[in-house]
Parts: structure tokens; C-alpha cells; sequence
């Protein structure tokens, strides 16, 4: 759907200056990591009045969607006719830091699954219940409140030789050009991070608080969907949600971000 | 909106050249506030009476990361006693598509003439907020925002 | 789907003018916005927010589109009686939805 006004002007206008600034940036479509002490979440950029949302729980809005997945958690379903609190018990205790080193290497999947993929695996193998659609409300719900018993730790990318080969993927996914702009995410997110572009601050594009509130959807919305904001952005045809190179960048980001704390449910621009 | 301006026709061309769904979304703009139509929208509510610039503090965010979502603070210095209260605060705009923000109706039981909540700002522009008071007086303030839009939309 | 999000603080004392936030999930159809092929998406907003204390309206607001989804409101009130504070919201479509908290007034 198109944005309340139509700004579809100054959004070419902002592709062409993306596409000069382009010309004038002489680097290789591989970014340089940025160093470990200097990584730092969006959180920081925020405006006072985001700040004051994301960390007040009574006024953040993504706490009607952990609302929401605390209610399902305990919900049962499917025709095993079970919740997920039949297993998993006290999701405060059981679920605390999972979120943190989400994405996993699944041996049914023979890959690595994010944390979405991971609820809809529980459901459809363990409660014979319907997996549910990305982005739907009910998935966004038991994601953000999952994610949520996992406030404040570091992010902790399990140290599994078998997702070597898929960090690597995504690590190559994050350096490659891609769509009608031409560029890379390195290229915007370890190369200039902090300077502006079209008025707006590049972040260093770190996953610390996925399930997010953003402003610009006024909903909860998953990393995928960020991801895939971004590449409709460099006019690229965006993966679909689930697709393996989602799965890979996201695993990627996250070892990326290795050490961050994480902030679920954040709010963001 | 909608002036021609140069490098109107190259940014035709880039559209035309771009994928084929850009296309269908370039329409014209629905006609929007102006200030013009954020005074007759004031005087709507405010009728002939004259307002008075002071007693309102109005607090929104001088810079905005997102439209869609604006912080919106508004007191009004009042004691709230039976005979001194604030009766209503009216909120307008003037630039997004309809002038009217909020109307909020308080009485003496509010125990302090101040709200909060969050609303959209279609561009960078004027905020103003009106207190109608119990004798019937009415007091203003006003606020300048800059809105930006978030890099990298959803959609085209 | 989600429940209301109401807070206000568990104990006030008579005559203290208490903080209360609400917040709930609603779209907020501003009524401007334009599918990718060119039909108007219709409005569909909550248009009213009132709070009652103990019976009697201490807060009301007339929402308008410009209002952001999920609307989110914080506002006063002096504590005379414990009692109950009865929140309701309306709106486009038959939009119906209500919430109570207690307060504890010593």
C-alpha cells in the first residue's frame, strides 16, 4: 500500500541522489566490519520521545502484541490440542535466552531457522496446529513475546560449525549490489553509517531489537520485513519471507551484532 | 505540489524508465490543509472571539523521524478549581489533508489541564493548540515542526 | 484481538491528581491513503475516547484521522472516591471497545 501522501517525487529525486552519491563513493561493494567497539544500536539515535517508547512498557505499543503472545503461549491448539506452555512451562524462565541466539540450526531443516520458523516448526510438529503466515498478527505476537524474555542479554549467535557455511552466505548477501540503485547493504551500513541520506540517519543497521515498532508501519513487524523494505528500496525484487537468503542475512546480522544487548520489542523509525 | 519544476521532464523519464508499477501509483495529490483552512477551521470551533497567544504549552518534537508518529504534549496553566478550569484544548494542523488534529473536554475533576498522545504530520509545518476556558476565553500556542521521512519506504 | 492497555497507579491519596495512560490497537484508516491501483482504502478510525470515574466522564476526546494508530492517551484526574474508572472507545464501523480499572483512593 502507498504512504498516506503520495511522495513518490521526492523518493525519485532521493534515488537519483543515491545513484550520484554512488559515483562519488570509491569502495569495493565489500565493506570493511566495522570494529567491535564501535558497533552501536539504533537505539541511540533515537529521537527523546521514541527513547521515552521503547522504554516505558505502558506506553510502548508492542505491548499489545507480547499482550497478545502471552495469551497464545498459554492457548491451546491444534489437534494435539496442546499450548505452548504444556512444554515449555513458564515462558519467563524457559524462553530466556532464546531469542539471543536465534537463528539456530535446525537438523529437520538441515539449516539454520529463524525464530519465526522455529514457532511455526513447534506447531505444525507438536501441536499438528496450522503453522501461521509471516507477518500475521499471531506470529508477530508469540516472536515479540519470546523475544522479550531475552530483554537486556547479549546477543549470542550459537557457536555451531554447521551455520559457518550459512553465516558465510549471508555475509556475501550483505556485500553484494543488488537492484536498479546498484549497492550493496555494506556499502550504506559499514561504509556510512552515521552521515545522512535524503535527511534521514543511516544506522549501522544492527538487528537489537527485532520484533520492532516502526513508526513508518505504525505496527510490529519482523527483521525480514525490514530487510525487505530495504531491498524494495534499491529497487531490487525483495526474497520472500522465509527464503533462505532472508534466513542467511538475518543469521548473518545477528553474528554481526554479536555482543549488543537486545532491546525486544524496540521502537524505530 | 503538482508545479512544474525543472528537471520535471528528466524525473518523467527516470518514472517511465523505471519498473511499470511506479507508474500506477503518480496521481494527483488530495487537496490538502492549508493555513488558510487551519484559521477557518478555528474559527469553526472558536467562533468570533479573539484568541490570546500565552497559557498553552504546546510540546511536539522540533525535528520528527517519522510522520506517522509525532509526540504531542499539551498543557494548559489553569488552577481546574469549580469556577477556573480549562472546558476544552483543540488541536489543528495545517498541512496534512484536514486541519482538525484533536478536541479534548476536560471540567474541574481533571485536576491538571494536561494530555498526551501521539499523531501524524503529513510534512513539515505548523502545529497549533487552542484552550477554551471556562469564562469563555480562548488561548493559543504554536509550534513549527520539521518532518522527515524515514530512507528506504515500504511499497514504492 | 488485543486487550486494552490501561495504567494507573494501584494507590492514590484523596484530593492527589493521578497520571492515567491508555493505549489500544486500532489502524487508524486515515480515509487519504490510495491502494497501488488507485482505489481509496475507506476510513476506518476510532472517533472517541471518554474515561468515567466512578460514573461520572472526567475525560473525553473527539479523535480525528490525524490521530496515529493505536492511540495512545495520558491524562489526569483528581482522586476523590475509590472506586472504578470505565474507558470506552468508538468509531467507524461499529467500533465498540471498553476497559475498567480500579482505584484505590485512602
Amino acid at each position: 500500500m502507498s504512504l498516506q501522501t503520495s511522495r513518490v517525487a521526492p523518493i525519485i529525486g532521493r534515488a537519483t541522489a543515491v545513484a550520484f552519491m554512488l559515483v562519488a563513493i570509491a569502495s569495493a561493494a565489500n565493506g570493511a566490519d566495522i570494529p567491535l567497539d564501535q558497533r552501536r544500536s539504533g537505539y541511540l539515535d533515537l529521537g527523546r520521545d521514541s527513547k521515552a517508547m521503547q522504554d516505558d512498557d505502558t506506553i510502548n505499543p508492542a505491548t499489545l502484541w507480547v499482550q497478545d503472545g502471552e495469551a497464545l503461549w498459554n492457548q491451546k491448539a491444534g489437534a494435539a490440542n496442546r499450548a505452548c506452555a504444556d512444554c515449555h512451562q513458564d515462558a519467563t524462565v524457559s524462553m530466556k535466552g532464546v531469542a539471543a541466539r536465534y537463528p539456530a540450526f535446525s537438523a529437520a531443516r538441515n539449516g539454520p531457522v529463524n525464530l519465526e520458523q522455529r514457532i511455526n516448526l513447534c506447531r505444525s510438529e507438536h501441536q499438528q496446529a496450522q503453522p501461521f503466515a509471516y507477518e500475521s498478527r499471531e506470529l508477530l505476537a508469540l516472536t515479540a513475546y519470546v523475544g522479550r524474555q531475552s530483554r537486556g542479554m547479549a546477543i549470542a549467535p550459537p557457536d555451531d560449525d554447521r551455520l559457518a557455511p550459512f553465516v558465510e552466505a549471508g555475509r556475501k548477501l550483505f556485500n553484494r549490489r543488488i537492484g536498479q540503485i546498484d549497492m550493496s547493504c555494506a556499502q550504506c551500513h559499514d561504509d556510512n553509517w552515521g552521515k545522512k541520506l535524503a535527511g534521514s540517519l543511516i544506522p549501522q543497521a544492527q538487528p537489537t531489537g527485532y520484533p520492532i515498532y516502526r513508526l513508518e508501519w505504525q505496527s510490529l513487524g519482523s527483521l525480514q520485513r525490514r530487510l525487505r523494505n530495504c531491498m524494495t528500496g534499491l529497487r531490487a525484487e525483495a526474497y520472500e519471507y522465509g527464503a533462505p537468503e532472508n534466513v542467511n542475512l538475518e543469521l548473518f546480522l545477528m553474528w554481526r551484532a554479536r555482543g549488543l544487548l537486545l532491546e525486544t520489542p524496540a521502537v524505530r523509525p | 505540489m503538482g508545479k512544474a519544476k525543472p528537471g520535471a521532464t528528466r524525473r518523467a523519464v527516470m518514472l517511465g524508465g523505471l519498473a511499470g508499477g511506479l507508474a500506477a501509483t503518480i496521481r494527483l495529490e488530495p487537496a490538502h490543509a492549508t493555513p488558510e483552512r487551519m484559521r477557518v477551521a478555528i474559527r469553526t470551533v472558536v467562533g468570533e472571539a479573539s484568541i490570546r497567544k500565552g497559557r498553552v504549552d504546546l510540546e511536539v518534537p522540533p525535528l520528527v523521524e517519522n510522520g506517522n508518529t509525532v509526540s504531542l504534549a499539551v498543557s494548559v496553566d489553569s488552577p481546574m478549581t469549580a469556577t477556573d478550569y480549562v472546558k476544552a484544548i483543540h488541536v489543528f494542523n495545517e498541512k496534512n489533508p484536514q486541519p482538525n488534529v484533536i478536541s479534548v473536554h476536560l471540567g474541574p475533576r481533571a485536576g491538571r489541564a494536561k494530555f498526551s498522545t501521539r499523531f501524524r504530520l503529513a510534512d513539515s509545518q505548523i502545529v497549533t493548540a487552542i484552550a477554551e476556558m471556562s469564562d469563555g476565553s480562548f488561548w493559543s500556542a504554536s509550534a513549527d515542526v520539521i518532518v522527515t521521512l524515514a530512507a528506504c519506504v515500504e511499497g514504492i | 484481538m488485543a486487550r486494552p492497555l490501561i495504567n494507573v497507579p494501584a494507590k492514590v491519596k484523596r484530593g492527589q491528581v493521578f497520571e492515567i495512560k491508555t493505549l489500544i490497537s486500532h489502524i487508524m484508516e486515515t480515509g487519504f491513503r490510495f491502494t497501488t491501483t488507485g482505489d481509496k482504502i475507506p476510513r476506518d478510525i476510532v472517533t472517541t475516547f471518554s474515561c468515567s470515574y466512578n460514573g461520572e466522564e472526567i475525560f473525553r476526546a473527539d479523535l480525528y484521522p490525524a490521530i496515529s494508530a493505536n492511540p495512545f492517551f495520558d491524562f489526569f484526574t483528581v482522586a476523590t472516591e475509590s472506586g472504578t474508572l470505565d474507558f470506552k472507545w468508538t468509531g467507524d464501523n461499529g467500533f465498540a471497545e471498553s476497559a475498567t480499572a480500579k482505584i484505590v483512593v485512602e
